[in-house]
């Protein structure tokens, strides 16, 4: 058993007393109920007498309006259309695009409306994964802060006169010669490349992308090695040594869906695939890959520049040892792997991109790992032209301008300078979906469709294509922003027809399996995605390579890094990151969204100033109190912005950090950013030697100041304890794993008169046969051979008193690849409806989530657990374990036993059931709970105006699952396994009259998980993907979370297993 | 008078005769008919099934709907002829064969092709056609009478109800002519008594005593009574109507159509899923759409102010806001496929007589226990189904599998 302790924040694991008190208490002590119900309301303290007279009243109405039953209308479509049955949903395929993330999805319709959005597993690159903004972006389609028309100077207006308008504006800036500007993030979309090019040429503009997370400095370091300006395509898969520097590349660096399903390959291990890859992780602030890293060494951001060049030293000889720790073990472990190693680094300095290059092509990783034949296009932004177009702006050199579905004004580190300089730009039109930050500088806001309205198609990569078709016709008076170009350009084709003949001229020919283009335009239509085999002939993207490569002068490049990353710096360095939940803020008003909380600090709904542990008692600042957690005046650039702080473990000694996507609080980005508030960090950022950095530039000016002051801040960290008890995360090392495949186990004995028994054989229901005389029974009576065998034949359930004899609905969870993303977070409030509560009402401790990702610290198990030295130490650094809760589904259910109308009940499949009509609210299942996954309706959050989020106006719940009950005030509620889906799964297999397979169900959050860390199926079923896992680790690494209470769980989870040598484990 | 009855059981006899013969005459040609058709029940109701799968969307033995009447096909044409022209219509009438231009001509549109019938579907279908022709037409009254209105639940009783009420009336007068009686009896006695004169003062003064009604009312015993009542009949409605909340058994609302279920479903057979199309695939039978009535209404009564509302719903983009029957509250999963394609059910085992009704009613409770009740008696239907194998596999005991049996009562099943 592992000696580690486990601790979910800083006030647990120094026991504080607050901690302390609240901890052992499902809910806090005062029930806030009472002062909210006088704030909205001018009643006074209500008496029973009171609430006796409304009882009556209540009663009195309600057999009232029982008399009368209202008259519902049934309408029937006037012509049906013919694919479209109504109760029936429709799946098409498309794909999800925000300036940055890529990725092929498939999209769930019913009755004509898009309601949930999953992975495309057509696709080679993300395999099916998708991330959380993905999964919520379907929420963006119904918000009603989008732009309803055309908008002309801050007017609503039509498309007639704006077009009108537009057309003579560039027309005169055409014929004067004057410079017009394209602006945009990043365009996958080859057939947009195109329009824009025609545009361009027609007007004379000038096109200009930008990324807001930039990766321009890899793309230029690319360039001065190897003559190609781009992205190269890197392959995590092959990987034997990760080795990254600052990169995200889990979340949001690059192309983190696709990474990490290249990565979680690397991670898996089971009883055929013994090894793993070994990851190294040097950051500042603690990220999901760093959480998931096997070596994680965190340094300040003025500092890491050394490290890199430190590494390249001891590699290519020039050093034998470098001071920092882990870079020499990483360098014994690359130099192992030559050319089975990869080398990132998530730092926009192409200085050290260009050292990163080095590294690689000295590991020989060219064409192993990396492949530079094969450019990613989801970042193609080049940071100088930008500044160059900025400095233009504000220097009045500028006529007109066109914003493609971009912000730079908000996301833009010279977003001032740029807003300043639009107020003397004639001709200003912005295709943002709504009056951001930008559009509300521009004189015309042209507003683009939602992509689950539009046409478009993408490449990702090189000759990785993908579609995007509508779902649903526009909801309000809005135009693709293709098609307004092409409306300028003087075409008058439509955008379909442009794709379709784009794909007939250039991809056609790339394929031989059809001759009839109809055929192979319906097949891409239907895949979603169309990959070309040999990409060398695709010539339709102007490729910048060219074969002169630029002098470089590697002592300049080593002066230079050591000059920015002075080794003696002591000074606090402010680093801005995305988060991977919100990103860069462009789904801000996504209350879905808003309310996931941030997988590291579990912060949802606004940002704050994470702060590392010493520097916080450098400063004095209190201790946190709950979720009232100190703020921190930060002042830069003589503006100063009071933010809460959280002490934030890992994170390196002489660093803050602050999220990006925050901060938007425009009257129209909508009432769900403003809620969420935070600050803009993209205001922190500048341009460091022409780049765009997200570490503060030392040139400003930045101070800290504690103010004194405590602020709530909407946290759901310390919610659901684990109350001391330590057997629910079960880890080990990989030479412990191979060395004993059980290592890590937890395995519980319980004392009886008869010795030390397993937690299974002893019974509480068992009454005929006290549960010790039945061992082995279940063998005698199988004749069957074990894998034949019903699932609870086959681990001898004895306590079970339930059969299941078709179904066993279970899920298998595998500690090793989850990551913490919390795309299975939002999938699930997507699939079943579950409402958002806002942010008092999470800092209220009732957040309605049916599975969180509970994220545990945990110190190396040679920490003394009585050393306040060495568990300071371990604040510093800690390893981090996350690990997704659901409901269990229980075989001997503790909910099910207490609740005193049967309103929670167990199936003859393994499901826990939960049945909201008849349940009373007495919260004794949720008290019950070892798991703590149920959840209480405080409010009705539908039709409540309370909750202005989108359960309370005709779109937003256009949002909700028709399968699934909107559940109202006073009832308890749970994950349910996704029953509507299994019932669906099983009413398919039943009408072709065949048995259940795995295709046939999936939950939502298995569906979503880009690493395939959920399985679900029919544990019954021998065929299903789930038994073969549980095969293989039933007596290895599964194991059930508090196995010694004998609550028997359908939930299995798998040990965590770092690669790390022997003597450090 | 004589005369008479010699003349009227003389045409009796006429009457029996020639059906009789008539009958014998139509048996024989049956039996070993010059057309080949078989008059086997087992071919006819064959045929039957057939033809109110694939023909009643058009054809009507007896009438002229979008296809001409079908009585005696069979003479007009022969029966290779016919087949050939079920299966490939267009291409008969395109071959150039003249009766076929001429029915093309008539009508001004092609029947689809039934090449998936086999020959001897067909001659079923025929078979069918022939029995129907012989049988005549049905009598004219039962067609399209609107008047028929609707009924309530609840009548089946009325009988009952009423020989109790008149048996509790008849021992209430009863009771009262005795009562009047007894009246009678003491205002006859107390006078004798009386005239009688030698009573003593006691005896004089309960002969004069007077009923007072107040007493009466005021006592204990009466208003016990009465309390009582009053509490047992105001419990039992309470509960009763309790009960009933939500129940819209019997609710027949007015649509905005007057469409006749009697008519198409009943007269015209028209199969339900001809119209609810989606009855086997969905948790929906939808409610047809528009673009369904217009395959047949865009030539059948097309002058009906009814059919009419559809023409102008079409011309001017508006739906038709049909009043819904069946309203299941939405914490209940309900799904038409499993019940009607998996299980097999017929609609009218929860619909109840579609096929009589001239405004659709509710037929089933529709409540909880109404569900519950048939998922106790029902038994699975397993029948070619794989999926159940597992299942029945495990089943034990001599019973049938019924729904319970395969947790047809959890609460998630329905509750979701």
């Amino acid at each position: 058993m592992s000696k580690k302790i486990y601790w979910k924040g800083l006030e647990q694991l120094n026991e504080e007393a607050d901690f302390l008190k609240y901890s052992e208490k499902e809910f806090p002590e005062k029930l806030p109920t009472q002062k909210e119900l006088k704030e909205t309301s001018n009643s006074t303290d209500s008496t029973r007498r009171d609430f006796l007279k409304l009882m009556g009243f209540s009663v009195a109405a309600v057999s009232m309006a029982a008399c009368e039953a209202p008259v519902r209308k049934a309408i029937p479509y006037l012509n049906k259309p013919e694919n479209i049955d109504p109760g029936i949903p429709n799946y098409y395929a498309s794909t999800y695009f925000d300036g940055s993330d890529c990725i092929p999805v498939v999209v769930k319709t019913r009755e004509g409306r898009p309601i949930f959005i999953e992975g495309n597993g057509f696709s080679s690159i993300t395999k099916g994964g998708t991330n959380p903004r993905v999964n919520a972006s379907v929420m963006m389609l119904y918000d009603n802060a989008r732009a309803k028309s055309p908008y002309k100077k801050g007017k609503e207006s039509s498309w007639e006169e704006v077009d009108k308008d537009i057309i003579n504006g560039l027309n005169s800036i055409s014929a004067n010669g004057e410079a017009l500007y394209v602006v945009s993030n990043s365009i996958c979309s080859p057939s947009t490349d195109k329009v824009l090019k025609e545009f361009s040429e027609k007007y004379g503009a000038e096109l200009v992308m930008y990324d807001q997370e930039s990766a321009s400095a890899l793309t230029e370091a690319n360039n001065i090695l190897f003559g190609k300006a781009w992205v190269p395509s890197f392959d995590f898969s092959k990987a034997e040594t990760i080795v990254s520097f600052g990169a995200d590349f889990l979340a949001n660096w690059i192309n983190g869906v696709e990474f990490t399903a290249q990565y979680q390959q690397t991670r898996k291990v089971g009883k055929d695939k013994k090894d793993m890859s070994r990851h190294y992780q040097f950051e500042s602030i603690l990220s999901i890959t760093g959480a998931s890293a096997d070596y994680r060494t965190p340094i300040d951001s003025s500092k890491i520049g050394l490290a890199i060049l430190d590494l390249y030293e001891v590699l290519s000889g020039a050093k034998s040892k470098s001071s920092f720790e882990n870079i020499n073990k990483a360098a014994k472990d690359l130099r192992n792997t030559r050319g089975k190693s990869l080398v990132v680094c998530g730092i926009n300095d192409l200085d050290l991109q260009l050292i990163v290059a080095k590294i690689n092509s000295l590991l020989s990783n060219y064409d192993n790992t990396i492949d530079n034949s094969t450019p990613l296009y989801t970042k193609q932004g080049d940071d100088k032209r930008m500044v160059d177009f900025i400095n233009k702006a504000s220097s009045k050199q500028l006529s007109g301008v066109l914003f493609y579905n971009c912000n730079p004004v908000y996301d833009h580190p010279l977003g001032d300078k740029l807003a300043e300089g639009l107020k003397n730009v004639k001709l200003a039109i912005s295709t943002a979906d709504r009056m951001d930050e930008t559009a509300s500088l521009c004189g015309y806001l042209c507003p683009d469709s939602h992509f689950l309205e539009s046409w478009n198609d993408a490449e990702q990569k090189k000759g990785h294509f993908s579609l995007c078709q509508p779902t649903i016709r526009t909801i309000f008076n809005t135009r693709q922003a293709q098609q307004s170009f092409l409306k300028w350009s003087g075409n008058s084709t439509d955008y379909s027809d442009y794709i379709k003949s784009f794909w007939e001229e250039n991809l056609f020919e790339t394929q031989n399996s059809t001759l009839d283009f109809t055929k192979f335009w319906q097949k891409g239509l239907h895949d979603g995605v169309y990959e070309v085999k040999n990409r060398s002939t695709l010539a339709h993207r102007d490729e910048k390579a060219s074969d002169t490569i630029a002098p470089y002068d590697e002592g300049q490049v080593f002066s230079n890094i050591k000059k920015k990353y002075p080794s003696n710096s002591q000074e606090i360095n402010l680093v801005v990151y995305s988060s991977n939940v919100i990103g860069t803020g462009n789904q801000a008003n996504n209350p879905i969204l808003q309310e996931t909380p941030d997988p590291i600090s579990k912060v949802c709904w606004g940002n704050y100033l994470s702060i590392s542990p010493s520097l916080a008692k450098r400063y004095n600042l209190p201790k946190q109190v709950e979720n009232k957690v100190p703020t921190i005046e930060l002042s830069v650039n003589n503006k100063k912005y009071t933010v809460p702080a959280i002490v934030q473990p890992g994170q390196a000694e002489n660093t803050v950090g602050i999220a990006l996507g925050y901060g938007r609080e425009g009257k129209n980005i909508g009432k769900v950013a403003s809620q969420a508030a935070g600050v803009n960090a993209f205001m922190f950022t500048s341009i460091v030697d022409g780049f765009s950095a997200l570490a503060h530039d030392r040139n400003k000016q930045f101070s800290l100041k504690p103010t004194g002051n405590l602020e709530t801040v909407a946290q759901t960290q310390t919610h659901q304890t684990i109350m001391g008890r330590e057997t629910i995360i079960q880890e080990t090392t990989l030479p412990e794993y191979k060395a004993n495949p059980r290592a890590g186990r937890y395995m519980p004995k319980i004392a009886t008169g008869k010795g030390k028994v397993d937690p299974n054989d002893i019974s509480l229901w068992d009454v005929s046969s006290d549960g010790y005389s039945e061992k082995g029974n279940h063998k005698e009576k199988a004749k069957k051979s074990s894998t034949q065998l019903l699932w609870h034949e086959r681990v001898g359930i004895k306590a079970d008193k339930h059969e299941y004899n078709n179904h066993h609905w279970g899920l298998v969870i595998d500690l090793n690849s989850c990551n913490g993303c919390s795309a299975c977070v939002v999938a699930c409030t997507i699939e079943n409806n579950v409402p958002v509560v806002g942010k008092q009402e999470v800092i209220n401790r009732r957040e309605m989530h049916w599975i969180r990702i509970d994220r545990y610290y945990s110190n190396p198990s040679d920490a003394n657990k009585n050393n306040y030295e060495d568990l300071a130490k371990t604040a510093e650094n800690p390893e981090v374990v996350f690990q997704p809760m659901m409901c269990q589904h229980c075989n001997n259910a503790p909910c099910e036993t207490v609740c005193p109308v049967a309103a929670t009940t167990h199936s003859s499949e393994g499901l826990n059931q939960m049945t909201y009509n008849r349940c009373i609210g007495t919260k004794y299942c949720a008290n019950n709970c070892p798991y703590k996954v149920r959840r209480f309706n405080w409010f009705k959050y539908h039709n409540n105006d309370e909750f202005d989020y989108h359960l309370n106006n005709d779109l937003g719940k256009m949002v909700l699952n028709p399968d699934v009950t909107v559940r109202s005030r006073g009832v308890m509620e749970k994950c349910s396994l996704c029953v509507q889906r299994i019932q669906s799964g099983k009413l398919k297999a039943k009408l072709e009259k065949r048995e259940v397979k795995d295709t046939d169900v999936s939950t939502a959050c298995a569906s979503a998980c880009p690493s395939k860390a959920i399985v679900f199926g029919d544990l019954n079923d021998t065929n299903s993907e789930i038994r073969q896992v549980m095969e293989n680790e039933l007596d290895e690494r599964a194991y059930n979370v508090l196995e010694e209470i004998n609550v028997n769980p359908n939930v299995w989870y798998m040990t965590k297993v770092r690669n790390k040598d022997k003597a450090e484990a | 008078m004589k005369i008479s009855t010699y003349v009227k059981s003389f045409r009796i006899l006429l009457l029996v005769f020639i059906l009789s013969s008539y009958h014998s005459f139509a048996q024989d040609e049956n039996t070993s008919g010059s057309d080949g058709l078989s008059v086997e029940a087992a071919v006819v109701s064959k045929g039957e099934q057939l033809f109110s799968g694939n023909c009643t969307q058009c054809h009507a033995v007896h009438e002229q709907v979008v296809g001409p009447k079908l009585a005696g096909v069979y003479e007009r044409q022969s029966v290779e002829w016919l087949i050939s022209f079920i299966k490939y219509p267009q291409k008969v009438i395109e071959s150039g064969d003249e009766y076929a231009v001429a029915l093309y001509e008539k009508y001004k549109q092609y029947m689809p092709n039934h090449d998936f019938l086999s020959d001897e579907e067909i001659k079923s279908i025929l078979s069918y056609v022939k029995a129907k022709t012989i049988e005549g037409p049905p009598p004219a009254e039962n067609v399209a009478s609107n008047d028929s209105g609707t009924t309530g639940g609840g009548q089946q009783s009325g009988f009952n109800t009423n020989l109790l009420l008149t048996i509790i009336g008849l021992l209430i007068a009863l009771l009262i002519i005795v009562m009047i009686a007894m009246i009678l009896m003491i205002s006859v006695l107390s006078k004798f008594i009386r005239k009688q004169g030698d009573l003593s003062e006691e005896d004089q003064e309960y002969l004069n005593q007077k009923f007072k009604f107040s007493t009466l009312l005021r006592s204990q015993t009466f208003v016990t009574v009465v309390a009582l009542v009053f509490i047992t009949f105001a419990a039992k409605a309470t509960v009763d109507g309790l009960f009933s909340i939500g129940v819209q058994q019997g609710y027949a609302p007015d649509q905005p159509i007057k469409f006749s279920h009697k008519l198409h479903a009943g007269f015209y057979e028209i199969d339900c899923k001809y119209c609810h199309t989606s009855v086997e695939k969905s948790k929906n039978a939808n409610i047809p759409s528009a673009n369904i009535c217009m395959n047949c209404h865009n030539t059948i009564k097309t002058t009906s102010p009814e059919i009419q509302k559809i023409y102008t719903a079409l011309e001017n983009d508006e739906p038709i806001q049909w009043v819904r029957v069946h309203n299941l509250p939405d914490l209940s999963y309900f799904n038409h496929s499993q019940h009607v394609k998996v299980a097999g059910l017929e609609c009218e085992t929860c619909h109840g007589e579609i096929t009589e009704m001239e405004v659709v009613q509710q037929h089933s409770l529709l409540t909880m226990g109404w569900c519950i009740d048939c998922h106790r008696k029902t038994e699975v239907n397993v029948k070619n189904n794989e999926y159940y194998s597992r299942l029945l596999e495990a089943h034990q005991g001599n019973d049938p599998m019924v729904v319970e049996d395969i947790g047809g009562l959890e609460c998630s099943k329905c509750h979701y």
